[in-house]
């Protein structure tokens, strides 16, 4: 059962086309990366999927996305109920100016929770899922930008866990950060699989070999292939794909 | 290729003096003021209200115009913040940035600022003519807050505009709306910036003196309510100055330091803040 | 009340306050013009432009001779404060160490930072007795108050504002223009006087277009320093009143005299038309700046 199913998508920006009549479903509780060369539309969809688009300027977007069968881009889709559906991991981790625990509470506190306790519980619970725990549990009152930046990484996960989303959206979340970081991360990512759908964009194609279930791969805004991992990566089919593929192209 | 150096080494020499004639002016100026007016400062310039004959040399002091001035600025910040900060968050892109109407508030305000305090003294007045109020503390408070509005607004722009758009994305994509982004997130960052706008502000509303000339009126008496008049400190160095009388014109010396003392102090506090809260603020 | 619903609210209670500050503007000039109209009922415009008959008992209203009063002082102050600020921008801009400028900021503030009346104290202690020094030295004899000693402090009033708008115009200029001339092997001083100058000159004339409208509009300073005479000054010793402090010393006499009021209405009007325009003027040429240079 698919959970995010698009259909026809097409973005435009000032009229430049950056994506093109794009359908895909992409499967429920895997992890599915997006591979292609710079510039051509990963960054884009994954950010159709939680809506982000609409605070891109001139961007013009058409088609359909369906999140359990609802179409999120309709005008009258529950727009913030949507964005606790979808967890969202940026290039540059951006820690909110508050402290550490308030980071990983702002979610839960905007969607109602405030009892002190049940904060407690969750702000624990998502930063031992995202590995950061044990490294900040004595000083969750500090301000959470004095952490380092492979720290602060996880701690937007954490916050993006705290909300309970279904999916998990990163835009290549390491590659902004150190190996040892990134491998944490990349840890933590796949363990969340199974209880998440996550959806991956990077340009690093080892890291894409490493945790991908499902591979769509991109090519100046057209969707070329897709498909599971083992296919996409050992029997190529298009040659565009094949020539990404084999470094030829980047 | 001797004359380039000359040339160069020329005008290097002008910009230094120009740097020093910049310098040496400030110096001058705060040197003069404080020189002359923190000798006259006495406790009793400022405890006390003026006496009788205080203009003439008798005894009493400034209290009022302190006391008045403050008032005034405070009400005008207040005011002014309480405008500004609507206006300001309004203008960026998730509200009304691209719109016709932000443009023209954009040009208001830039129109705004430029406009001499005098201008929005005679506009409260003739205002305050209409609607049959009388020279007071609410009408200077209004005629400031118009002087503070423009320029705390601008301060205020420059700092949200710098705020990242992937923190409020951050924020976005957790389901916030722009309000609760706002109130929780943008303020928080923007926070040591906004602070300098209002302090900066405040220090403009103690300081002028066109727009309360006709509006605030002036007063030996302590301010005492919204609809009497309340004496102000440059129009107390103003009406101080201006006497043949060394001793009287002495004091108007001390109100100067006075006030140039408050305005210095609020210009390094405003720096102090501004670094206090750089802990909480990711660069 | 859903979050929605706080959120479209909030927006709307915004737009409503910005849109009071766009009919506060308005409004601002309509009053002034309104209670203009008395005065340009009786009055052509030329004569109350031209005329240097100040009478207003017999209703005689001629604004000439305060209108080159204000001219007067605020092209001085101009001359004085445009090579300076120029210079130190130029330095500040091209030459200085970041520390350099990190110490100018302070300083640039604080001086912005220093009320009108201050200024006029310090006009009336330091600048005027020297200007009075220097005319019975010249030969005529002058108790200091005059174009030249608000010109002198007009000009340290506006320093803050023309460097600083100064020094950000010539930041903008991109990197690599300059790269581009050091490295066909210009200097830096011919780097700056032939590309980094004629590239940002429109925006350092907006930024003395700033200065000179601060200069033109300033009241309490020029009130202590300026000798406020209702004569035609006609040497930089000579007394003199603006436009301002025209308004600001005849305020309390304005409501005995018939059409008084009006008049100084209409002085303020003028002086909001000057501002204004040259604002107005001067924010469009930053603003094209800005879009050239970005």
């Amino acid at each position: 059962m698919p959970h995010i199913s698009i259909r026809n998508l097409n973005v435009t920006y000032d009229g430049h086309p950056a994506l093109r009549d794009v359908s895909v479903d992409l499967p429920d509780g895997q992890i599915t990366v997006i591979i292609g060369p710079s510039g051509c539309g990963k960054t884009t969809l994954l950010r159709c999927c939680n809506r982000l688009i609409d605070l891109t300027e001139g961007a013009r977007v058409s088609g359909s996305v369906l999140i359990d069968g609802a179409n999120i881009l309709d005008p009258s889709a529950d727009l913030l109920a949507l964005r606790k559906k979808t967890g969202y991991l940026a290039q540059k981790p951006y820690p909110l100016p508050m402290s550490i625990y308030d980071n990983v509470a702002y979610g839960p506190r905007l969607h109602g929770t405030r009892d002190r306790r049940q904060l407690d519980q969750i702000v624990e619970r998502c930063l031992r899922a995202s590995s950061l725990w044990e490294e900040v549990r004595a000083r969750l009152r500090k301000p959470a930008a004095k952490l380092s930046v492979g720290q602060q990484q996880r701690l937007c996960l954490a916050r993006a866990l705290a909300v309970e989303p279904e999916v998990l959206l990163g835009d290549e979340p390491t590659s902004a950060l150190d190996p040892l970081s990134a491998q944490l991360v990349e840890k933590r990512l796949i363990e969340l699989r199974g209880d998440y759908t996550v959806v991956l964009v990077t340009h690093i194609l080892r890291q894409a070999r490493r945790l991908a279930d499902y591979v769509v791969f991109l090519y100046l805004g057209e969707l070329v292939e897709h498909g599971p991992a083992e296919e996409v990566f050992g029997h190529p089919r298009d040659p565009r794909t094949q020539a990404y593929l084999s470094g030829e192209v980047s | 290729m001797d004359r380039q150096r000359v040339e160069e080494a020329a005008f290097k020499a002008l910009m230094l003096l120009s740097l020093g004639v910049l310098a040496a002016s400030l110096g001058w100026v705060v040197l003069t003021v404080l020189v002359r007016g923190l000798p006259a400062l006495t406790l009793e310039m400022i405890t006390q209200i003026p006496r009788g004959g205080f203009y003439l040399g008798g005894e009493g002091g400034v209290l009022n115009a302190i006391t008045g001035s403050l008032c005034l600025a405070f009400g005008a910040t207040a005011a002014a913040l309480l405008l500004s900060l609507p206006i300001v968050f309004f203008l960026q892109k998730e509200y009304g940035g691209g719109s016709r109407l932000a443009a023209l508030t954009q040009l208001s305000l830039d129109v705004m600022w430029g406009i001499p305090s005098i201008v929005y003294g005679v506009f409260v007045f003739v205002i305050m003519r209409y609607v049959g109020l009388r020279a007071s503390l609410l009408g200077g408070i209004i005629a400031l807050c118009l002087v503070e509005l423009p320029i705390m607004a601008r301060a205020m722009q420059e700092v949200v505009k710098m705020v990242p758009v992937e923190l409020k994305e951050s924020s976005y994509a957790l389901g916030a709306t722009r309000l609760e982004t706002a109130a929780r997130v943008v303020w928080r960052h923007a926070l040591p910036g906004l602070l300098t706008a209002v302090l900066l502000a405040f220090g403009r509303g103690i300081g002028d003196a066109a727009s309360v000339l006709f509006t605030a009126g002036y007063t030996d008496n302590l301010p005492s309510s919204l609809t009497e008049q309340v004496a102000s400190l440059p129009l107390a160095v103003f009406f101080l100055s201006g006497t043949h009388l060394e001793k009287v014109r002495q004091r108007a010396y001390a109100c100067g330091a006075i006030l140039l003392v408050m305005v210095l102090l609020l210009s390094i506090g405003a720096r102090l803040l501004a670094r206090r809260h750089q802990a909480y603020v990711q660069r | 009340m859903s979050r929605g619903f706080r959120d479209r609210a909030a927006a709307a209670v915004m737009g409503a306050i910005a849109l009071s500050c766009l009919l506060l503007a308005f409004g601002i000039a309509v009053a002034l013009v309104l209670k203009s109209r008395p005065i340009l009922a009786t009055t052509p415009i030329g004569r109350l432009l031209l005329s240097s008959s100040w009478r207003p008992s017999r209703g005689d209203f001629g604004f000439y001779p305060f209108i080159i009063g204000t001219l007067w002082v605020s092209g001085l102050a101009m001359a004085f404060a445009i090579p300076v600020c120029l210079l130190g921008a130029i330095y500040l801009s091209e030459y200085a160490t970041s520390r350099v400028r990190a110490a100018a900021k302070p300083l640039l503030d604080m001086l912005a930072g220093i009320p009108p009346v201050v200024f006029g104290l310090w006009g009336v202690l330091g600048i005027v007795p020297l200007v009075s020094k220097l005319g019975t030295r010249l030969g005529s004899f002058t108790m200091g108050y005059s174009v030249l000693a608000a010109g002198i402090v007009l000009a340290v009033m506006v320093f803050p504002i023309i460097v600083s708008v100064t020094e950000e115009v010539l930041r903008k200029v991109p990197l690599e223009v300059r790269e581009a001339s050091l490295s066909l092997g210009a200097t830096r001083w011919q780097t700056t006087k032939h590309v980094v100058l004629r590239a940002a000159f429109p925006g350092v004339f907006a930024a003395t277009i700033l200065g000179f409208s601060r200069a033109f509009g300033e009241t309490m300073a020029v009130l202590m320093v300026a000798g406020n005479g209702y004569a035609q000054p006609h040497s930089l010793l000579d007394p003199a009143q603006t436009l301002p402090a025209l308004i600001a010393n005849n305020f309390g006499e304005m409501m005995s005299i018939p059409l008084y009021d009006s008049a100084l209405m209409f002085a303020a009007l003028l002086l909001l038309v000057v501002v204004l325009v040259f604002n107005v003027l001067a924010t469009f040429v930053l603003r094209a700046v800005e879009r050239r240079m970005a």
